[in-house]
């Protein structure tokens, strides 16, 4: 599959944009409402107008329509014909491809079986559930075997379970088929379960470019920091590995135990949210706690900042302005804090 | 049990034309109407209106104002379907009707009578060119809105899946209009009964209008009444056509759409 490449492309909020999309690569693009992501696949299904220039593989494709650019694109409120039936939905890009019936129902019967929505065939769109849509939506943008794909917020407006269903699904299935895909999402967690590289975008910029990994350990800047929840960056001193995952990490006074299955780790990204402060000894084995001193209190909106230094590392947690008045904690005080092992990232040596 | 409860519906919708019919009977029979002599009682109306289907008067008229509400009818709404197709689909061409279009439209069809009289002559084209008339303009509104209201996103989907203009005109953009356009055709259904009348009324000899009004120079309430209950169900049954294929066409997505 062919890679995508925008150079100094412009529209409405996005300004000379330069971003270049790998063969067969996942890219998330991440960021807040209004921040552009949505005019960008816009921009490369050539749907809406702009300036500047889209290549995919090479090939520049201004004045190419979006009927020739070989890109299918699951639009974020699915777009399905509400007069078609499944089958007529998926169907529809084949017919216009000009390929004969035989060949388009056996295509459309292996993508339907694909994504598991072979039962549906007769359905319209209107007497599906969130979840059955979005599998019919991307039935119907894979059938034409676009080159690229384009999927604005494919798991938007699903219950958690769905939406996590499906992109356990969904990742595989574009390995699969080897699909250069540009997937948008507004949700960085998402971003980091399914990208290659996650692209960070706002006000119509992109902030950052990289692997999931980067964006913790190497922010560009303070908005990408801010954006990925300013995690604490610990360097660990040395570690070794207890059993087939668990490591033990030293930092200074700091030793953990954590879970991993990999090598000797160098850094770990641990965010401020998953840092629990309390003011007294919590109970429990006395693993992955320590004591340190309160450097530093302030309050950003419902929510407190505590700095916390633990020999030479420092430490930030984070919790709701509500928890941290039940607690009697003053700057310079002593305060007991518990890492919680839920969203931690790694570095190996 | 949910025919059930269509038929206990039915039967209370009835229930007002029926009690309505008795006391039709019972005023006419009773003379309790004010020069009654103007007022026959419904079954005399239900008597003549045998009498009219018998000796063929009435078949013959109905038989001319049917032929001419069906072409009149047709002829209009495929012309507005198709000009309001093309205004809908072309901005250009929306430009440069919509003025004439949005002059012409307020106009009562019946306002065109004396013109075409001067025009075309009384002749057959004249009730059918008014009801032509009286069918375009309004489907012709109904079928541009409907075009320009499909939402842009069904027409980008489209065509990123690679189809062309011709078959996203015709196998999106119409199919998603069509609840616009049957809006349209649905009321100018009934119109065009009532339109054809009042033109028959006043220039054509023959129809369901000219019994009318042959009818009310021999001061015989009975036949008027029997043409107008004729023109109440022709109405009726037209706009409930339209309704029915409405349903047919686009009933298991319309609302949903």
């Amino acid at each position: 599959m062919p890679d995508i490449e925008l150079v100094n492309m412009s529209r409405h909020i996005c300004r000379n944009v330069d971003l270049r999309i790998m063969d067969n690569e996942i890219l998330v693009i991440v960021g807040t409402t209004g921040a552009g992501k949505t005019t960008l696949l816009n921009v490369i299904a050539g749907v809406v107008g702009y300036k500047g220039s889209v290549l995919i593989d090479g090939v520049n494709v201004d004045k190419v329509s979006p009927r020739r650019r070989g890109v299918g694109y699951l639009f974020q409120g699915l777009a399905l014909f509400p007069h078609m039936t499944v089958e007529a939905n998926i169907t529809f890009g084949l017919s216009a491809a000009g390929i004969e019936k035989n060949a388009a129902d056996e295509r459309v019967s292996s993508l339907m079986e694909m994504v598991h929505i072979k039962h549906l065939i007769h359905r319209y769109p209107h007497t599906l559930s969130g979840g059955e849509k979005k599998r019919v939506a991307l039935a119907r943008s894979l059938a034409p075997s676009p080159k690229v794909l384009l999927l604005d917020e494919p798991t938007a407006s699903l219950d958690h379970q769905t939406a996590k269903y499906l992109r356990t699904e969904l990742v595989p299935l574009l390995k699969k088929l080897e699909m250069t895909t540009v997937y948008v999402t507004h949700d960085l967690r998402e971003a980091e379960e399914i990208a290659d590289r996650i692209a960070l975008m706002s006000h119509g910029r992109i902030e950052q470019v990289s692997t999931p990994r980067d964006f913790f350990f190497d922010p560009r800047n303070e908005f990408v920091s801010e954006f990925v929840g300013m995690p604490n960056i610990i360097e660990c001193d040395r570690s070794r590995i207890l059993t087939s995952g668990l490591v033990e990490v030293v930092s200074d006074e700091m030793t953990m135990v954590l879970p991993y299955d990999g090598g000797n780790i160098r850094k770990i990204a641990i965010p401020p949210d998953d840092i629990y402060i309390s003011d007294v000894k919590p109970p429990g084995p006395a693993l992955n706690r320590f004591t340190g001193k309160a450097e530093e209190i302030s309050r950003h909106g419902s929510n407190v900042r505590v700095r916390v230094s633990i020999g030479k590392n420092g430490l930030l947690a984070e919790l709701p302005a509500s928890a941290f008045d039940e607690l009697s904690l003053e700057e310079g005080g002593d305060v007991h804090v518990v890492i919680k092992l839920r969203r931690l990232r790694y570095v190996e040596s | 049990m949910n025919n059930e409860s269509g038929r206990l519906q039915s039967a209370w919708g009835a229930l007002p034309v029926a009690v309505f019919i008795m006391v039709w009977e019972i005023v006419g029979r009773f003379d309790l109407f004010p020069g009654q002599f103007f007022f026959p009682p419904f079954s005399t109306v239900v008597k003549e209106f045998y009498h009219l289907t018998a000796n063929g008067v009435l078949g013959k008229n109905f038989a001319s104002s049917l032929v001419r509400v069906l072409i009149g009818l047709c002829s209009g709404s495929i012309a507005g379907i198709i000009v309001g197709v093309i205004m809908g689909w072309r901005s250009v061409i929306n430009r440069a009707l919509n003025p004439i279009i949005s002059l012409l439209y307020p106009i009562p069809a019946l306002g065109w009578l004396p013109l075409l009289m001067l025009w075309i002559g009384i002749n057959e084209m004249l009730p059918i060119t008014i009801i032509f008339i009286c069918s375009f303009f309004p489907v012709v509104y109904n079928t541009v809105t409907g075009i320009r209201n499909v939402d842009k996103r069904y027409i980008q989907a489209a065509e990123t899946l690679g189809a062309s203009n011709m078959r996203i005109l015709c196998k999106v953009i119409i199919p998603l209009a069509l609840p616009n356009i049957f809006t349209g055709l649905r009321l100018e259904a009934g119109m065009s009964w009532r339109v054809l009348i009042a033109a028959e009324m006043v220039a054509i000899p023959t129809g369901i209008g000219a019994l009318l009004m042959q009818a009310e120079s021999l001061v015989r309430v009975d036949i008027i009444m029997v043409c107008l209950i004729v023109l109440s169900v022709m109405c009726l049954l037209f706009e409930r056509v339209f309704v029915i294929m409405e349903k047919y066409m686009i009933g298991k997505w319309s609302n949903h759409a």
